[in-house]
Parts: C-alpha cells; structure tokens; sequence
C-alpha cells in the first residue's frame, strides 16, 4: 500500500457531520461540493431526514402502544427529542430505547400520562424477551422428583429462562396493554391500581402476565442466584402482605417453559 | 436449472415470511436478509432463518459497520457479524462502502465519505479486518449520494476499482445507486460503470429511488427502496449484464411493501434479462 501523502487533507468530518445530522439548528458541515453549484444544505437534509425518520420509525417498531396511546404526531415529536438526546449506540436497533422509559418519565408534555413511562419499559422488555436466547423447559418429571425431596429442594439452583423478565409499576400497565391487543378497553381500565408484568416468550409469542408482588419477588430472587429456600423466604419478607402462591407460580412457570434446565443441588462448602 | 450467476431473489422482510416458508411455491433463488436483524440469540427469526436456509441460498448484507468510518470498525459488532455468518454460512456477505456511525452514535444511514488517498488507506485496512474476522471475501456495495466533498482526490469508480485491487474484495453493483449517484451529480452512470472492476461484480441490487429537485431545480434522486425499479435503472441494467454476463441480482424493497408476488415477478424479470444475455455456453478449445 502506498502510504498517504503528507499533504493531502484527512478531513475529519464525523464529528462535524454527527453535529448537524442531529441537530438542524447547526449549519450545514463545510467542505462539501455539488455539480451544479447548489446549495449543499438541500442534499444534506437528505440525510437529516433520513436519520431522524428512520430512527423515529424504529422506535415506533418497538413502543407500539406509547404509540396509540399518545398519537403519532406526539410519538413522533417526541422521539424525534429522544433521537437527537439519545442517539443508538449499536446498529442493532432492536435494542434501541432502553433510555426511551427514563427519557419519557422526564419530558413535560408527556406528564398528564404518569404510566407512560412504564408502559415504555413493558414494550422495551417485550422486544428483549422476542430477542432473547431459547433454552430448553424443564422435563415436569425432574420438578416432580426435585419437588418430593424438600431438603434437597431447598437448596437447589433454579435456571429461568432467559427471555423472562419483570416490569412493576405503580400504574396498571399490564391492563393498558392489554387493552391494545383487544382485550378489555382502555376505559374499563382502573388508573388507581399498581400492577407487576412477567414477560416472557412461549413459543412464537411474548406473553404479558399479571403477577402480585410476592410470585415477582420470588421469580427475580431466582434470577439473581439465590436458592429456591431463600427465594421463598425472600418473596414472604418483602411482601409481608401477600403470601406467595408457591404452587401456582411454579406451573406458571412450567406450562410457559419458563423453568429450563435440571436444579442443581448447592454444594455444601 | 438457472447458470449459478443467474440467480434471483428479494430482500426478505417478515411479514412475506408465511408465505415463503408456507409451502408455496416460490420461483426465487436467493434471499437477502439485513445482518443487523438477523442477530437476535433465539426465538422465532433465527429459527425462520434456518428453515429458509434449508431451502435457499442466502445472502447477509450489513448496513452498519461503518467501513468508511474514521473511528476503528466497532469489536463487538464484528464478532456478531462473525458469529452470525458462523450460525447461517450465507453464500454472500456484502457490507457498504459508507459510514453509519461517529463517537459511540448510529445513524442508521449510509453517510458519505471523502475519496482521497487517506480514505483509501483507511477503508483498505477495515475491509482487510472485516475479510479477516469472518475468513471469507466480501462484497462492496456502491453507495447512493447527495453531495460531493471538495477534498476527494479520486473519482469513485477509480477509488472502488483500487479498494477492490489492494483488499481483493468482490462487488456488489448497487445499479439503482449508481444510477441516483450519477443523476444527482450530473454525471454518465454508463461511463461509471464501465470504469468499475466488474470482473468482482458477484452480486447485483435494484431498487426504486424517489425524485425531489435540489436548491438549484435540477434532480434530486432520493434512495428509498419504496417503489419498482425505474425503467432508467432496468436500461442501465441490461447495460450492465452486457458487460458482466448475469450476475446474482436481488430486488430490494423496504418500504410501501407490496405482496411477494409482485416483488417475485420485479425479480423475475431481472432473470428474464439475464437470459437474454446468456446466450449459449462459449466454445471450449483444447490447447
């Protein structure tokens, strides 16, 4: 390879055009040139537009029902406010928005909407849980032989699967989501009322599911690692008020697949 | 059974996806599938992509890497380029001739770049990187522009015939981009493609292009893959068949999305022009 001559110019032209790409208050960037002797700055909006609206595009791909339920010129302006703060840090735009939640929560047009925000974060976990890696369910006969030694039980490791995943809210964002995929109305819909979301894929499909506070503790106790003792223990410390329903949590888990792998006994030190 | 270069396919979008792998039957040889939504672990699209495998050749095309970015090509997103074309073995893996990416943003666009020595040397030593995390040659797609930097030395033809010379990757000729390219910079899109290194043409895009005017008046082609392939661009495709033979050829359609079979019958009639050029097999002579 020949090397580059000392005096031909490196234009450095990222930085200028990241600037005016994203924000159209900035001049157009210096050292372009067009045939015609045109003004530059109609062929760079070109550009413009094309960042802006396919940015604003993909996240409508993501936050469907932020979508309906603001309408598509307040998505789309407001988007268009999170595209230039918070442009994707990966070309892999199924994992953009994840600061969409956080940037909702803080935008004043949008707080006559206080579940907004977390409606976001169940739209955002939807998309992950799609994404997420397959695992093998648990065999109901390794449960069964697990679930008739308690000592054993209690000590064991328990492997969720990996598109599983809790949203809890102060705001019923499982019914407002529901309510967009017809079921139940958006006006039947009690505004007062808190509810926790497990997502998680069955087969083709991301199923949204209601949860109470106690079965969320302890599902995401087992998702930290702790042993299926301690996880019970957990899920009736921090929620006092509410048993947990062990049985019913654990087919729950089991008729979506959600268990994956044989538990593994914890080795005594 | 097509010559192995007169292949046809589409880009392949999901909502056509029942009705490819629904057991119907499809006419088409090869599917595109963009490498940035290919990359999920599990679920239903890799699982998708598989049975499609199992029944089409397969092509990978990436649209964000940023090969003629000035920051170096981003680690993370080379090894899930490696591992994906590991877990697919597309028959072709195609990326741009473009930057996407500047500071840790993604534009999700096909940006521009200067040509100059500098630039040779920098997209040079990305393709070399990109050929030599996923051990195989790649193909170069020629990009659509809007503007021209006053700092290029080379024209784009020579600059793609010199990447094309040093890294030894291959071509994908983007005819509708060569096209917009030529319109939008007053220039003669046959004169540029002639002077490319079309013995490294593996692959062929068409497209449809939208048409705005510039502060000038004059055209302005917008790349939007959201139409049928202009007649301008099927005459510079024949044009372009005249001088490679057939070529592997794909139509690309993001936008407006029509059924499949009016995006199977665009693509057949690009197979139905490279027949035309085929012709019958050349003589053999025993030396």
């Amino acid at each position: 390879m020949s090397a580059a001559p000392t005096s031909a110019p490196n234009p450095a032209i990222g930085a200028d055009w990241s600037a005016a790409l994203l924000d159209a208050r900035r001049p157009v960037p210096p050292g372009l040139r067009t045939w015609n002797g045109s003004d530059p700055g109609t062929r760079f909006d070109v550009h413009r537009n094309n960042v802006v609206v396919s940015l604003v595009a993909a996240l409508a791909d993501t936050f469907p029902v932020v979508r309906t339920l603001v309408g598509e010129d307040f998505f789309a302006a407001m988007a268009r406010h999170f595209v230039r703060r918070h442009p994707p840090r990966s070309p892999v735009l199924a994992e953009y928005g994840d600061d969409l939640p956080g940037f909702i929560a803080a935008y004043a047009p949008a707080a006559s909407l206080p579940y907004l925000s977390d409606v976001a974060r169940l739209e955002y976990a939807r998309v992950q849980a799609f994404h997420a890696a397959d695992a093998p369910p648990l065999a109901s006969a390794r449960l069964g032989a697990l679930l008739r030694r308690p000592l054993e039980l209690a000590r064991s490791h328990w492997a969720l699967h990996p598109s599983l995943r809790f949203v809890a809210s102060a705001h019923p964002i499982v019914d407002l989501w529901a309510a967009h995929q017809g079921h139940g109305t958006l006006q039947a819909v009690d505004l007062r009322r808190a509810q926790a979301a497990l997502v998680g894929r069955d087969g083709d499909d991301v199923l949204v599911l209601g949860a109470d506070r106690a079965a969320a503790a302890f599902v995401q106790a087992l998702q930290a690692g702790e042993v299926f003792g301690a996880a019970v223990a957990q899920a009736a410390e921090r929620h006092a008020g509410e048993s947990l329903d062990l049985p019913g949590t654990l087919a729950l888990l089991l008729r979506h697949g959600w268990l994956v792998q044989p538990p593994t006994t914890e080795s005594t030190p | 059974m097509p010559s192995v270069d007169a292949l046809a396919g589409i880009g392949l979008k999901t909502a056509h996806l029942p009705r490819i792998l629904g057991g119907g039957r499809v006419d088409l040889d090869f599917f595109e599938v963009h490498a940035e939504n290919a990359m999920s672990a599990g679920g239903p699209l890799p699982e998708r992509l598989t049975r499609l495998r199992e029944r089409f050749a397969l092509s990978i095309h990436g649209v964000g890497l940023s090969i003629g970015g000035e920051a170096p090509l981003d680690a993370v997103h080379l090894r899930r380029l490696r591992a994906l074309v590991d877990r697919f073995e597309p028959r072709w893996f195609s990326e741009h001739l473009a930057w996407s990416s500047h500071g840790g943003a993604f534009f999700n666009d096909l940006l521009p770049m200067p040509y100059t020595a500098a630039t040779l040397q920098r997209s040079c030593a990305h393709i070399d990187q990109l050929q030599s995390a996923l051990r195989r040659t790649i193909l170069l797609e020629n990009p659509s522009t809007y503007v021209e930097f006053a700092a290029s030395s080379y024209g784009e033809a020579e600059f793609v015939a010199e990447l094309q010379r040093r890294t030894g990757c291959a071509l994908l000729l983007d005819v509708n981009n060569a096209h917009v390219s030529a319109v939008n910079h007053g220039r003669d899109a046959r004169a540029y493609i002639d002077a490319l290194p079309l013995h490294a043409v593996q692959e062929i895009h068409l497209a449809g292009h939208a048409e705005d005017r510039d502060a000038a008046g004059d055209r302005l082609l917008i790349d939007t893959h959201g139409t049928p392939v202009a007649d301008e661009v099927w005459a510079l495709y024949a044009h372009t068949l005249g001088r490679t033979g057939p070529r592997p050829t794909l139509i690309e359609r993001d936008h407006d999305l029509p059924s499949f079979e009016t995006l199977q019958a665009e693509a057949l009639h690009a197979a139905a022009l490279m027949r035309r050029v085929a012709g019958p097999p050349p003589i053999a002579w025993a030396a």
